[in-house]
């Protein structure tokens, strides 16, 4: 690592413990940051905390699977979107791109539909998420075309359309009562009724995905290239691009079913981590994962502190999100030719 | 060992774009490919690389198939130039021609310490090495010219194409870059490159080939092949002729 990168890593890990810090801290039921710390002293090294048990139950069993997913969903939407934003070359493509959150959107309000628990509505939109992805794919692989990637955005464009009305579909043939709003909100993004055995179904996918993800990173720098500059320089596009892309659908489908649709993370926390650390994924994927769960925590801090009822995930990111997009638009040119 | 195409039919999938070429080029030779745009050109180089499969007829390369090659293989006998590009991100300099080695690494691994010197040797040989921390969007064309050949270097190839590798550079870095071309020929490479300047060819190469709407006008030696008559035929254009009286070199004049 060049002495460059250092000041950039150094702030994504102040942006993690800053989130970190305040999510533990802020809420209903305000902690000190002293109590914080001791409970999870703790609980690591396993000697009995030195403060009331109540403090203990916010910590662990309240907060702590909270924070904890929203480190993983954080961080997995801007991991994904890294590689998407790679693998595409486009700076304005995020992780949905290819339809895995309509694919997972669809999946989850089918499970609410036909009443299924939690478990089978996550599986359910974890299996839409692959198959949308699936789907544009097979287009991308059937319809000959000469710039195959801009026909895998266009066809994830048209499946994303599609999968659209089928949510729309649902939620219109839905019980008004208690099925649609629980479709309204699973979609609108939450980390409210996360609990631990949500988080064992998080992990798994998501640290798989990454790994291959982290694995390929030298491979996904040449892939930036354009296509037949990558391949001449010795690099499998076609079979590669498959596995990047799975892995990238992995971690967002598994995202989407722990908490909904959250949108713009995987947008914007990739190019405030290629500003931090520049663009080789060797350093761009740890960043972006650092930043994408420092994000997250702020963001669902203001979504649990700032009104008296929770405000929606997907809302909160969508507010910041479009001045951040309509900047990056305007100085795209400059930061990416 | 030779760089060969035997009796390529070239194109698309919905596009023939030339037939019945016969291409050779061996190591330590320079050869210049010239023609009119859209002529089958830049489709013929991405054939010889292995980047498109040849509608008919076969490429070999150091004795084999190259369709029977697989793509990392293929990498370590052949280096591709590409025309002087905008990149999509701000890689630095040094890993751009790191990125050179990826053939020579495994699926997973990172470039090593040797793939690092073997980069370092690259820049330092075409003289580039100050540049090595800089952004590859930042530095000029000519630059991102001899950044490229310092990629293709580092790759360790046999032969290295070149597709119009002067074609966006001012008067005085078409020069340098086309020293440098030539240098690579006396390392041992086979050097193939296009170019819209028949003095060019005239003055670095050792052969041409001549190439109009697909087929093959006439290929040798650039003494014999690049003539008045071969070039007016060539871009069907009249073509004037400087001849130095003293020594007997020629140049020529479009139009």
């Amino acid at each position: 690592m060049t002495r460059s990168a250092l000041p950039g890593f150094a702030i994504a890990l102040i942006v993690l413990l800053a989130g970190l810090a305040l999510a533990f801290t802020l809420g209903r039921y305000p902690i000190g940051l002293g109590d914080v710390l001791d409970v999870l002293a703790a609980k690591l090294t396993g000697r009995a905390p030195n403060v009331p048990g109540a403090v203990e139950n916010v910590i662990l069993q309240v907060r702590g699977p909270r924070v904890i997913a929203a480190l993983l969903v954080g961080g997995a939407l801007a991991v994904a979107g890294t590689a998407f934003q790679g693998l595409f070359r486009n700076p304005l493509v995020s992780p949905d791109i290819l339809g895995a959150s309509s694919g997972a959107a669809l999946g989850a309000v089918l499970g609410i539909y036909f009443s299924l628990g939690v478990f089978g509505i996550e599986s359910l939109a974890f299996l839409g998420g692959l198959a949308a992805v699936a789907a544009v794919y097979l287009i991308g692989t059937l319809v000959p075309a000469r710039d195959p990637i801009l026909l895998l955005v266009l066809a994830g464009v048209v499946i994303g359309a599609l999968l659209g009305a089928g949510v729309g579909l649902v939620k219109y043939l839905a019980d008004p009562y208690n099925q649609l709003p629980a479709m309204t909100f699973w979609l609108l993004g939450s980390l409210a009724s996360t609990n631990a055995s949500d988080l064992v179904a998080l992990l798994t996918p998501v640290a798989l995905g990454t790994a291959v993800l982290v694995a390929l990173r030298w491979r996904m720098n040449v892939m930036s290239l354009p296509e037949e500059e990558a391949r001449a320089l010795g690099v499998p596009t076609g079979p590669l691009r498959i596995a990047i892309v799975a892995a990238a659908t992995l971690v967002t489908s598994a995202s989407v079913a722990a908490a909904g649709i959250i949108g713009w993370v995987g947008l914007i926390v990739p190019h405030l981590a290629r500003a931090l650390v520049g663009p080789d994924f060797a350093r761009l994927l740890p960043a972006s994962a650092m930043l994408g769960a420092g994000y997250l925590l702020f963001i669902d801090t203001i979504a649990r502190t700032a009104a008296s009822i929770e405000i929606p995930l997907g809302i909160l990111t969508a507010v910041i999100g479009t001045p951040f997009f309509i900047w990056l638009l305007a100085s795209v040119q400059r930061t990416w030719s | 060992m030779t760089l060969e195409g035997h009796a390529l039919a070239i194109g698309y999938r919905d596009r023939l774009v030339g037939l019945g070429l016969d291409v050779a080029l061996a190591e330590g030779e320079v050869l210049a490919l010239l023609g009119p745009n859209g002529g089958g050109k830049t489709t013929l180089l991405k054939t010889l690389l292995g980047l498109l499969p040849p509608r008919a007829g076969e490429v070999r390369c150091a004795g084999r198939a190259l369709a029977s090659t697989s793509i990392r293989e293929r990498a370590q006998l052949l280096a591709y130039v590409p025309q002087s590009h905008v990149a999509t991100f701000a890689f630095p300099v040094e890993t751009v021609v790191l990125m050179g080695r990826t053939a020579h690494s495994g699926l997973f691994s990172r470039p090593t310490a040797r793939d690092r010197a073997v980069a370092a040797a690259a820049l330092k040989r075409f003289g580039i090495e100050h540049l090595a921390e800089r952004p590859y969007t930042m530095i000029s064309g000519g630059e991102r010219q001899l950044v490229l050949l310092a990629r293709a270097l580092a790759q360790e190839p046999r032969f290295i194409v070149l597709d119009e590798p002067t074609a966006s550079l001012d008067f005085g870095n078409q020069g340098k870059v086309m020293r440098e071309i030539r240098t690579l020929s006396t390392a041992g490479h086979g050097v193939l490159f296009t170019t819209h300047d028949p003095n060019q060819a005239l003055r670095l190469a050792d052969r041409a080939f001549l190439l109009r709407a697909g087929t093959r006008v006439t290929d040798g030696p650039v003494r014999t092949v690049l003539t008045r008559e071969n070039l007016e035929e060539l871009y069907g254009a009249p073509v004037g002729v400087l001849t130095d009286a003293a020594t007997g070199q020629t140049a020529f004049l479009p139009g």
